[in-house]
Formats: structure tokens, C-alpha cells, sequence
């Protein structure tokens, strides 16, 4: 049966739900592109320019040495998120990149294996001026025997230098591989001041932990503690358990005796 | 294929990123009101949002320009919203009920007497609520008619449906919603 009355569909004007329905509509919040996609700046870093990409969650991605289009390129291979150009790059970056701290700067690392987050946190603890061997990052992030597969989570460390991954060096006193190249690697450790020279002589004389014969506690040859063993009282041990059987502890800051 | 459709399709064709604001830009607006009255809650309908946006970006970026060239943008970005939907329905199924419907903010319009904006606030809120209660095909299709301003032609498109279907479900939905409100409340719409 038709009906005189005319059809919401075809006549929303004269339907007073119709109306109401429309007024339903709403503009989007402005906070929600920044939740689709990251953000992009150029800024100064220890090696020269870097480009850093950025979320709502944190600083994502950092690489050095490629162009505009490159590094879009490669963000998005990885991360597959539109990448914006930001105004100005987020609070902290400038000061941890400047300092080698990351301070309260947030990083976005979703996207990572629980291993390779794992390596990193444990990357990130190692202060400024020190190093530690790849073991013993693999026995921090909990698998001891994954030496190797340490070296691959931090060759894929989506922020470098933030996460200062360079730090993690071979036991035998050479710097070893990073996403920028050895050659940076060792620049950046002389720019912390790290004695590489000495760590690497003592390596050749066999001496990896270094002891203080009036405190009895043992220390990665960077560590602040062993820095400041004075030479009369410094002991080289070729292990850690040499020093345990010399009556030493391992330190609480380096933790050289972590097991996992 | 209208102006705005046309814009975002050359834009996409060009640079991605940049062609995604355009896309972003111009489709934000029905993209979130729909998630908003679909769901009935802000929160919820940012995180569909967002996740209906990246995924059409994901998609963008395996497209090669014939197939952006094909694109119906609005249509496309809806029907990836109208899947995450359904899906989050049934999961949401399987979870414990959810907390009272959110208070969504409606922006003032200085224009808009005091008594007015309050009417009108009141009625959205109610009438928002009401949507809840449509069977989810009613919902989605009166959503995408009346809130979204689409035509019968898209929302078959988006919802997989007939014409035909698509008009039977927004003549049901409007008629359960003018019952829903008479019982609920005197003055009928």
C-alpha cells in the first residue's frame, strides 16, 4: 500500500529524526592523526646530523647517513606508518643525544621481538664512558648463550646512540661491529672518554676484570669503581672466577658476575 | 567519482604520506562519526579510527597506481572501518560487558542559544544511546545514511549488501528508533 507521507529516505529535511540523527555527526579530534602517524626531524647528534622519526608513544627510529627520501623509505619498509615532517622535535631529544642520557625522553619501541627489547633495555643501562662484552648483555636480557643473536638485536637497534648500543663491545678489547660502521663506534667511545687503548693492552696481557686489593670487589676494566683503583692496588684477573678464587666479589654498578 | 574523490585519488597516486593527509583530511570527519555512533564510545571510536587509517595506509603501500586510480576512497576507508567493527563486536562478545555509554563532548556552537545547545545535547545523547540499541545491520546502515551522509548506492557498497536490503534496513532502524524513543520518552520525533 503507498502512503501519502513522504519517505525520510528521499526528504531528511521534513524528517525531524533525520535531523537529529545528522547533528549526531562530529569532526574528528585533532590528537587523532598523531596517533596514525610518526613524525620527522633533522637535528645534531656526537656523529653529525641524524634523522629521527617519532610517535605519540616515543622516539621510533634513528639512523644517520641517509637523505629525505631514504630514510622514509626505510621507515616505512619497517614500521609502514606514514611519516609526516614534525615542527620541531620532541622534548629531550636534543639534551640525550647532546649528553648521552636518555633522561625521561619516551621511546616507541613496539614492533620489537621480546629478546631484542630485552638487549635493548639491557643496551640502555650501560652508562655513558663504559662498556660491557656482548655476554654479557645476553645474560642480562636472559639467554646467556645467545652471544650472536645479541650482536644481530643490536645491528637492528632502531635508535642508536639513544639507546647507546655502541657501548657493547668484544671482550678481547676491539670495539666490534656497528649499524654506523667501526670506525664510529670507536669515535663515539673517545668521545665518552672511554680508554680503549688501555683496554685494549690490558686485553692483550690477558686481563679482562680488574680488582682492588683493599675493597676485594672485581670490575669490568671501565667500570667508575675500577677507574678509580689507584695503580699500587689494581689486580688483572683473566676471569671471574680467578678473582672469586682470590677472594673477590663481583661488583654491584658493572655487575660482571651476573648469571643468569 | 565526485571532486573530493578525485583529489584524494590524484594525491594518493603522488607521494603516499603527503597523498595520506589528503585522504586523512578529507574522509576524518565521516570516518570518526561513524566509529562514534557505531560504538557509542569516544575512546573506542579513536582507537577504530586510528586503526582503520593505518590499515588503509598498509594497504596503500602494496597498491600500485591502477589500483589507487580504482579507488573509491570513502567507500574503501569505510568498509575497512565497518570489518574492524565487526570484529571488535566479537571479541568484545567474548569480554565481560562494558562500563556505562561515555558522555561523547559536543563541540558549542556560539551561535546556539544556551536553552538550544542543552535541548540538543540532550536529545543526542539519548538518541545516541537509542543507536545502541539497533540490531548491528540497522545500526550500521542508518549510521552510514543519516550520520555520515552517504548515499544507498556507497552504504550497499561498504556493507556488502543490495540496494534493496540497505533501504529496508534504514526504514526498519529509523521506525525501531521512533519506538524506542516514544516509549522512552513523551515527545515523539
Amino acid at each position: 500500500m503507498r502512503s501519502d507521507v513522504p519517505d525520510p529516505l528521499h526528504d531528511p529535511l521534513h524528517d525531524p529524526l533525520a535531523g537529529e540523527l545528522a547533528a549526531l555527526a562530529s569532526d574528528a579530534p585533532g590528537t587523532l592523526l598523531d596517533r596514525i602517524v610518526a613524525r620527522r626531524v633533522q637535528v645534531p647528534a656526537p656523529l653529525g646530523q641524524v634523522r629521527v622519526a617519532f610517535t605519540d608513544h616515543g622516539v621510533a627510529y634513528l639512523r644517520a647517513g641517509l637523505d629525505k627520501e631514504e630514510f622514509t623509505a626505510a621507515f616505512r619498509q619497517r614500521f609502514a606508518r606514514p611519516l609526516l615532517p614534525a615542527d620541531r622535535p620532541p622534548a629531550g631529544l636534543l639534551p640525550a643525544l647532546r649528553d648521552g642520557r636518555l633522561g625521561a625522553l619516551p621511546l616507541d619501541l613496539r614492533g620489537l621481538s621480546d629478546f631484542e627489547a630485552a638487549v635493548l633495555r639491557a643496551a640502555a643501562a650501560i652508562p655513558r664512558g663504559q662498556t660491557r662484552p656482548y655476554a654479557w648483555v645476553a645474560r642480562q636480557a636472559g639467554r646467556p648463550k645467545a652471544v650472536r643473536a645479541v650482536g644481530t638485536a643490536l645491528g637492528r637497534n632502531p635508535v642508536p646512540l639513544l639507546i647507546p648500543c655502541h657501548r657493547v663491545t668484544r671482550s678481547d678489547g676491539a670495539v666490534g661491529q656497528y649499524i654506523f660502521g667501526a670506525g664510529a663506534k670507536e669515535r663515539l667511545l673517545r668521545q665518552e672518554n672511554v680508554n680503549l687503548d688501555e683496554v685494549a693492552a690490558l686485553a692483550a696481557g690477558g686481563v679482562y676484570f680488574l680488582g682492588s686489593d683493599t675493597t676485594r670487589i672485581v670490575c669490568y676494566p671501565t667500570c667508575a669503581d675500577a677507574r678509580r683503583i689507584t695503580p699500587a692496588h689494581r689486580q688483572g684477573f683473566r676471569t671471574l672466577d680467578a678473582a672469586r678464587a682470590a677472594g673477590y666479589r663481583p661488583c654491584h654498578h658493572c655487575r660482571p658476575g651476573l648469571t643468569a | 567519482m565526485d571532486e573530493v574523490a578525485a583529489h584524494v585519488v590524484t594525491a594518493l597516486t603522488g607521494d603516499l604520506d603527503h597523498g595520506f593527509t589528503v585522504l586523512y583530511d578529507a574522509y576524518r570527519g565521516a570516518v570518526f562519526s561513524t566509529a562514534l555512533r557505531l560504538c557509542g564510545r569516544w575512546a573506542e571510536a579513536e582507537d577504530l579510527s586510528a586503526e582503520a587509517f593505518l590499515r588503509a595506509y598498509r594497504a596503500l603501500t602494496g597498491y600500485d597506481t591502477d589500483r589507487i586510480g580504482e579507488l573509491r576512497p570513502r567507500a574503501w576507508l569505510l568498509t575497512i572501518l565497518m570489518n574492524l567493527w565487526r570484529n571488535s563486536l566479537r571479541s568484545a562478545a567474548r569480554k565481560p560487558p562494558p562500563g556505562p555509554l561515555d558522555a561523547a563532548p559536543d563541540p558549542a556552537d556560539p551561535a546556539e542559544g544556551v536553552e538550544a545547545a542543552a535541548a540538543r545535547h540532550e536529545t543526542g545523547r539519548e538518541l545516541a544511546g537509542l543507536l545502541a540499541g539497533l540490531p548491528e545491520a540497522q545500526r550500521a546502515a542508518v549510521v552510514l545514511r543519516h550520520v555520515a551522509d552517504l548515499p544507498v548506492a556507497e552504504i550497499a557498497t561498504v556493507l556488502a549488501m543490495p540496494e534493496g536490503t540497505v533501504k529496508s534496513h534504514i526504514s526498519r532502524g529509523l521506525a525501531r528508533l521512533r519506538t524506542m524513543h516514544t516509549k522512552g520518552a513523551p515527545d515523539a520525533f
